[in-house]
């Protein structure tokens, strides 16, 4: 069943070519990684598909539903945290129960039990220019975790983590799409993390952006501990280099 | 705090204390130049009418703030809110910026008498321009992609400017106010120079008529410490809506 789909998608700015006829989709609980070179329109991309920028040519469709230029259907954590500077990070990641009417009071009972989770205990009253760049990065997932709708687009989400910070947050992400039937489309540069979590890989070149190819990744999710050990693993790797 | 302000108040010691020699040898005669201790001296016994001369000034100066600020923010609301609109009247509110006040003031005065309007008419006119000009700016200083992000997960306009737009313009908001609240005394005491039944200006002027010079220095000082109290209260009001401000060196370690 297509979750959401891309259809022929081509956007320019100035006259230069950004991206270029993108068709791609996503089914239901699937977790589908764009790689690509930076500038390649990645972002640009995720700015159609969430509502804020309108292509010159083709379609976004949700659930068979066209949401052309139509924004507030998709959780979107965008590349730079934006947190608000000015707000305590509850405040911040309630934000989105805040923008539907929930009261203050309630938004914050709501959040609390989620900061264990996302190892942002103790963080509630402090303001992001408090905290670490791994942290603020959490920060801003939890808002768009609280922002719950069942498609969620994520640009380089964990790229400000440690690795073992960045493991672990895999995992939990990984579990809480399958509780709650998300469905995640993300953005990475880093080609290990695209093999470890997908489920399928587009490859995008830069300049105008166009889908290269699609790697699907066959090992069975959960995945093992020592899958980015393993030749097949190594094999995806080379696969994706040589596209790229 | 108090070993911070320690150069400013020994120069200000300093200063007070080389002007009493001057007036105590009598380089400058009293007349002229009254001495710290005579100001001091007028200021107690003027005191009951100063302080009733200043609830006139204090009284218009107030009224003509709320009405300035108050003006100030519904033109950078709706300038921000229609783009023909700034475009239309951001050059020309720059302009008239450059008019000084004192040139309108008599103009005031015959339009509309000695009473209190022509007074609060100068207060807002004067006010209002910084308050403008600092929300305007502020406005457009608010970060794009955070605007985005909001309207991502569907936020509407009023939305976007109550958690965006507005936030964002605060420290422009209270330099301009800052600003606002020192023309506001001002204002008031010139406007009230060039005629009216009462207030700080009024009191100026039948002092100098009677060369009453150390009269004229304890309302001068009145009249600076006035603004300073507003630009503090200000400053006050400042530091508790933007507590965020005073993190940041606090957060670098966490
Ligand atoms: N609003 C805009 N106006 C003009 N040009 C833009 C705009 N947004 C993006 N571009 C251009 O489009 C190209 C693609 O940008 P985009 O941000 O989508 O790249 P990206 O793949 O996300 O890169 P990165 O991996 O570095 O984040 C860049 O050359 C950029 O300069
Ligand atoms: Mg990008």
């Amino acid at each position: 069943m297509k979750k959401l789909e891309v259809k022929n998608v081509s956007k320019s700015f100035d006259g230069n070519p950004v991206l270029k006829d993108i068709s791609i989709e996503l089914k239901r609980g699937e977790l589908v990684c764009l790689l690509g070179v930076s500038g390649g329109g990645k972002t640009t991309l995720f700015n159609i598909i969430s509502g804020l920028l309108t292509p010159d040519r083709g379609q976004v469709l949700l659930d068979g539903k066209d949401i052309t230029d139509q924004p507030g259907h998709i959780s979107y954590m965008l590349q730079k945290d934006l947190l608000l500077p000015y707000r305590t990070i509850e405040d911040n990641a309630a934000l989105p129960l805040l923008l539907k009417g929930v009261k203050k009071k309630e938004a914050r009972l709501q959040v609390s039990p989620m900061f264990s989770q996302f190892g942002l205990e103790g963080t509630q009253k402090k303001y992001p220019s408090q905290l670490s760049g791994g942290m603020r990065q959490r920060a801003a997932l939890l808002r768009t975790y609280m922002f719950s709708k069942d498609v969620a687009l994520l640009d380089e989400p964990f790229s400000a983590l440690d690795t073992i910070t960045k493991s672990s947050m895999h995992k939990w992400y990984l579990n809480v799409m399958q509780q709650i039937q998300l469905s995640t489309l993300f953005i990475t540069h880093d080609i290990d993390e695209a093999i470890l979590i997908s489920d399928r890989i587009y490859l995008l070149s830069g300049s105008p952006g166009e889908i290269k190819g699609e790697i699907i990744i066959k090992e069975p999710k959960p995945r093992r501990d020592d899958f980015n050990l393993t030749a097949e693993f190594l094999e995806y790797k080379r696969k994706i280099l040589t596209l790229l | 705090m108090l070993k911070r302000n320690i150069p400013s108040v020994t120069a200000v010691a300093a200063l007070l204390i080389i002007w009493q020699s001057v007036c105590s040898t009598g380089l400058i005669p009293s007349y002229m130049l009254p001495s710290p201790i005579e100001v001091m001296h007028a200021f107690v016994s003027e005191f009951p009418l100063l302080l009733e001369n200043s609830a006139i000034t204090l009284q218009e100066a107030f009224i003509g703030l709320i009405l300035g600020v108050s003006i100030g923010f519904f033109a950078a609301v709706l300038m921000d809110s229609f783009n023909v609109l700034y475009k239309a009247f951001y050059p020309l509110l720059i302009i008239t910026q450059t008019i000084p006040s004192v040139a309108v003031a008599p103009l005031l005065v015959l339009w509309f008498g000695y009473e209190m309007t022509p007074k609060i008419v100068l207060i807002i006119i004067s006010t209002f321009f910084p308050v403008t000009v600092g929300l305007l700016d502020g406005f457009r200083s608010a970060d794009k992609d955070a605007i985005g992000l909001l309207r991502s997960m569907g936020a509407k306009r009023t939305q976007i400017f109550r958690y965006i737009k507005f936030p964002s313009a605060l420290p422009q908001l209270f330099s301009g106010l800052r600003i606002a609240a020192a023309y506001s005394v001002v204002g008031a005491v010139i406007s009230e120079w060039l005629g009216g039944f009462g207030g700080l200006g009024v009191y100026m002027t039948r002092v100098k008529k009677a060369f009453a010079f150390d009269k004229m220095f304890a309302v001068i000082f009145l009249i600076s410490a006035i603004s300073l109290a507003l630009m503090a209260l200000v400053g006050f009001a400042e530091k508790k809506c933007m507590p965020y401000r005073n993190t940041d060196k606090k957060g670098e370690n966490t």
